[in-house]
């Protein structure tokens, strides 16, 4: 019974060991290896960076229940992008650059059908469900995030959201840094015509 | 305070965004495993292939509407494999339903609902990394079966498909046009021109146009089924797209010749019109200079489709089938970065430009200074003695990516056209043409701007006014008519809105006005009230001094400014407008009758009761020859817009 269990533990210690240096593994070493068809690397690598592409996926959309669509587009457009994988940027620029295209993808198809599925523009009514305090914050941003085209809220969920600088957000976004820029800069004139509004 | 706005935004975000709910995290991760030991399982490559969208609403396939259904959110309780399973279950039953995904049943197709490059993973990566906004990016776990779509099939193929439905191929009506597209087209129109006092303003100046786009954006909207807005209708570029056959210079006469004629107006008995028609002398097509030719081509993701590069790449295979050995083309690319896709190339070497236009892809964003700089660097450097050389740029007019002040690039074409370099814009896609900016850039680049919609129209800008658009004749070329107060009580200019002049720019040579191209015919109309008339809207002011009399019988004085291409200089051309009145030929009726069709779209007070009946009964009449049909499709068009008129 003992000399059955020992290799076992030794198997789990293993496991463990080779799981430890997963998680110290650069994303960029962990994508050569899901690229060159490492099925652990590419779980590790998707377990580790889920919650990032959902924050992003919301903050493009503005909805959770369009969040998730998009995070669930993304799971199932990353191993075949993955396969492509060579290293050019760094990973997250990489990924945002993945979650921004199929969330282009997604508007893009539900343009077609209904124009209702704008996260931004029905937020307003799924956040009356929620406390008085929130609410009143939410709207605001609802406000500000549907004052805004959907070019727009793309800058503002990568250098706002996501804290990327405007270089950063321009490779992800393939625009030369000075749109970023002007884009930004169009964000914060929207945004002071809003509080003008306000105060108004 | 700025800042504070976004420091404000980012607090926002950060507390709305919620934590993902660990349920699904845990099966959009098991999702994702599943996917990714499917693709190393299947056969090479078969799960990299991507699925790629079009620009316009994404088709879907069957599979993957099937998809979309099995993955919902509500069905994601489901295990990853039990979705694999079920989809290859699924797979089986429906290529009896659905004839679309009657292709092989079953081995490595690449599933591809648009033309891509070969289906390496490199490509993929490529696009990838380049940022492709465009490009679909949703694979499939397992998709056996689907039609092998071949470059040359691919776009006619798309075209077909049921869910490719509301793109329209070239040529074809589409009739959600207006309605689908988020409509971010920005016009370049001027309030319509008012009545003019003679007595307080005598003096009429303009450049003269020969753009064309306004009648295709008319087209289109009225195929779409709806009425154009008025901002869409530039009444001298709709009468300007017929050619009319006015009378042509004699040999040694100078570039171009005017005619003027004074008919009586068909909406007013009581007033005249006056036309003042150009036309370009047509040197023997064996004289002309060779053409250096650098096409610029927007291939940012939203030139994607059929009615955008696919219609492009037709219209420019046809127009090098005109093109002689010893023209010159260059091909500069510009998107997420501009690039020469072919060096300057003689037009006799058909297969290497063909080629290189079978490579333009649609993808990334625009960057359309940059391009334009590359273009205007390829066409320096081609430049030569005795050659005349011209930038085609071809976009859908979304220039907003790369600049941050529209003002400074069409400074920037200004400085340029000084070089001796033309440029002509082609609009394509609908939707997002930033009309103001083509026209801009156009009229500051020494150019011509023309909207192009279908196929046909293609072919009339590129191949069959070939020489016109591609060879000027004259440059700057200004009109200004003195009216005599004495015969005309009041007149006005029917369209020419964007094209007027202050009076002290007819003489400057420094001030930038239209081209005339070889053969090309320019027309504008005047209404004028002749002093006496019943018509008049206004009355003699009681304390202005009475008009001056002299050449006491003319209506008005004529002169025109035009050079000659590459002169610093202009010449003056003089000439009185006697009241005689003209023979009203088809042209002067079918150009009144275009005019009328303007006025009509735009609400136009002066037509009285004048109507959509009138207008079709003067142009049906007035069709003569009509070789290509155009003016078929302009009774056609007018007759759609009565009834849509009427419908409103």
């Amino acid at each position: 019974m003992i000399a059955a269990a020992r290799p076992a533990k030794d198997r789990a210690a293993a496991r463990v060991e080779a799981g430890r240096m997963r998680m110290e593994s650069s994303d960029e070493s962990l994508a050569r290896a899901a690229a060159g068809g490492d099925r652990a690397a590419f779980a590790a690598l998707a377990g580790r960076h889920y919650d990032r592409v959902f924050r992003l996926a919301f903050r493009l959309t503005g909805g959770r229940a369009e969040a998730e669509d998009l995070t669930q587009d993304v799971c199932l457009a990353l191993p075949a992008r993955l396969a492509g994988w060579r290293g050019e940027a760094r990973f997250t620029t990489w990924l945002y650059r993945v979650v921004v295209n199929a969330a282009h993808d997604r508007r893009r198809r539900n343009a077609a059908r209904a124009r209702a599925a704008d996260g931004w523009g029905a937020w307003e009514e799924d956040r009356r469900a929620a406390a008085a305090e929130a609410r009143a914050a939410g709207d605001w941003l609802a406000r500000a995030m549907g004052a805004l085209a959907p070019e727009l809220r793309d800058t503002v969920a990568l250098v706002v959201g996501e804290g990327l600088t405007q270089a950063e957000a321009a490779s992800v976004l393939g625009l030369a840094e000075g749109t970023v820029a002007w884009r930004m800069a169009e964000v914060r004139r929207r945004l002071k015509a809003l509080a003008g509004e306000e105060e108004g | 305070m700025s800042e504070d706005d976004l420091a404000r935004l980012r607090a926002a975000l950060e507390a709305a965004t919620p934590a993902p709910d660990p349920a699904r995290r845990a099966a959009h991760l098991r999702l994702a495993e599943a996917t990714f030991a499917e693709g190393r399982q299947g056969t090479a490559g078969r799960a990299r292939q991507s699925l790629q969208g079009s620009a316009e609403g994404a088709p879907r396939t069957g599979v993957l509407k099937m998809l979309d259904r099995l993955t919902s959110r509500a069905a994601l309780a489901v295990t990853a494999s039990a979705v694999a399973v079920a989809a290859a279950a699924w797979l089986l039953i429906l290529p009896q339903g659905d004839p679309r995904l009657s292709g092989p049943p079953a081995g490595p197709a690449p599933v591809t609902g648009r033309a891509t490059p070969a289906p390496t993973p490199a490509a993929d990566a490529t696009t990838a990394a380049a940022g492709n906004t465009e490009g679909g990016t949703l694979p499939l776990p397992a998709v056996p079966a689907a039609r092998p779509a071949g470059r040359e099939a691919a776009a006619p193929a798309a075209a077909a498909d049921e869910s490719l439905a509301h793109a329209p191929a070239p040529g074809l009506a589409d009739p959600a046009a207006g309605i689908t597209e988020e409509d971010r087209e920005r016009y370049a129109t001027a309030t319509p021109n008012p009545v003019k006092v003679t007595a307080e303003e005598p003096v009429s100046t303009f450049s003269i146009d020969v753009d064309t786009a306004s009648w295709s954006y008319v087209r289109r909207y009225l195929l779409g089924g709806e009425l154009p807005p008025a901002e869409a209708v530039r009444i001298e570029e709709m009468i300007n797209y017929f050619p009319y056959d006015w009378p042509a210079p004699a040999a040694g006469e100078g570039p171009f010749r005017t005619t003027v004629a004074v008919t009586a107006a068909p909406w007013n008995p009581d007033t005249r019109l006056v036309h003042i028609a150009l036309r370009g002398e047509l040197p023997a097509i064996a004289d002309r200079p060779p053409l250096d030719l650098v096409f610029l081509v927007d291939t940012s993701g939203s030139m994607q489709g059929p009615d955008r590069l696919d219609l492009l790449k037709q219209g420019l295979r046809m127009m090098l089938a005109e093109l002689r050995p010893e023209d010159r083309v260059a091909i500069v690319a510009y998107a997420g970065s501009a690039g020469e896709v072919l060096a300057p190339t003689p037009a006799s070497d058909r297969a290497a430009i063909l080629a290189a236009l079978d490579r333009l892809e649609a993808g990334g964003s625009t960057a359309g200074q940059e391009g334009l700089q590359q273009a205007y660097a390829t066409a320096r450097a081609m430049a030569g003695e005795g050659r005349v050389s011209r930038i085609l740029l071809a976009t859908d007019g979304d220039f907003n990516v790369g600049i941050s002040d529209p003002e400074e690039l069409t400074r920037y074409v200004a400085r340029e056209r000084e070089g001796g370099t033309y440029l002509s814009v082609l609009g394509f896609g609908r939707g997002n043409i930033n009309d103001t900016l083509m026209q801009a850039l156009a009229q500051n680049g020494n150019g011509t701007a023309a909207y192009i919609d279908t196929l046909a129209e293609a072919r009339k800008v590129l191949v069959d006014q070939l020489t016109g658009a591609l060879f000027p004749i004259a440059d700057d070329v200004k009109i200004q008519v003195e009216w005599n107060p004495a015969a005309v009580a009041e007149y006005r200019l029917i369209g020419y809105e964007t094209r007027a002049l202050a009076r002290t720019d007819f003489a400057n040579d420094r001030v930038d006005a239209g081209e005339i191209g070889a053969g090309h015919t320019v027309t504008a109309i005047y209404e004028v009230v002749p002093v006496g008339s019943p018509a008049r809207l206004t009355d003699d002011l009681r304390y202005a001094p009475p008009a001056r009399v002299t050449g006491a019988d003319e209506l008005g004085f004529l002169r025109l400014r035009y050079k000659l291409p590459g002169a610093g200089t202009s010449t003056l051309v003089e000439q009185p407008i006697l009241p005689a009145m003209s023979e009203a030929g088809d042209d002067i009726r079918f150009s009144a009758a275009i005019a009328g069709f303007g006025q009509l779209l735009i609400g136009s007070p002066f037509l009285g009761d004048w109507g959509w009946d009138e207008a079709i009964a003067l142009a049906e009449g007035a069709r003569g020859a009509d070789p290509f049909g155009w003016r078929v499709e302009a009774v056609t068009l007018m007759r759609l817009a009565e009834s849509l008129a009427g419908a409103n």
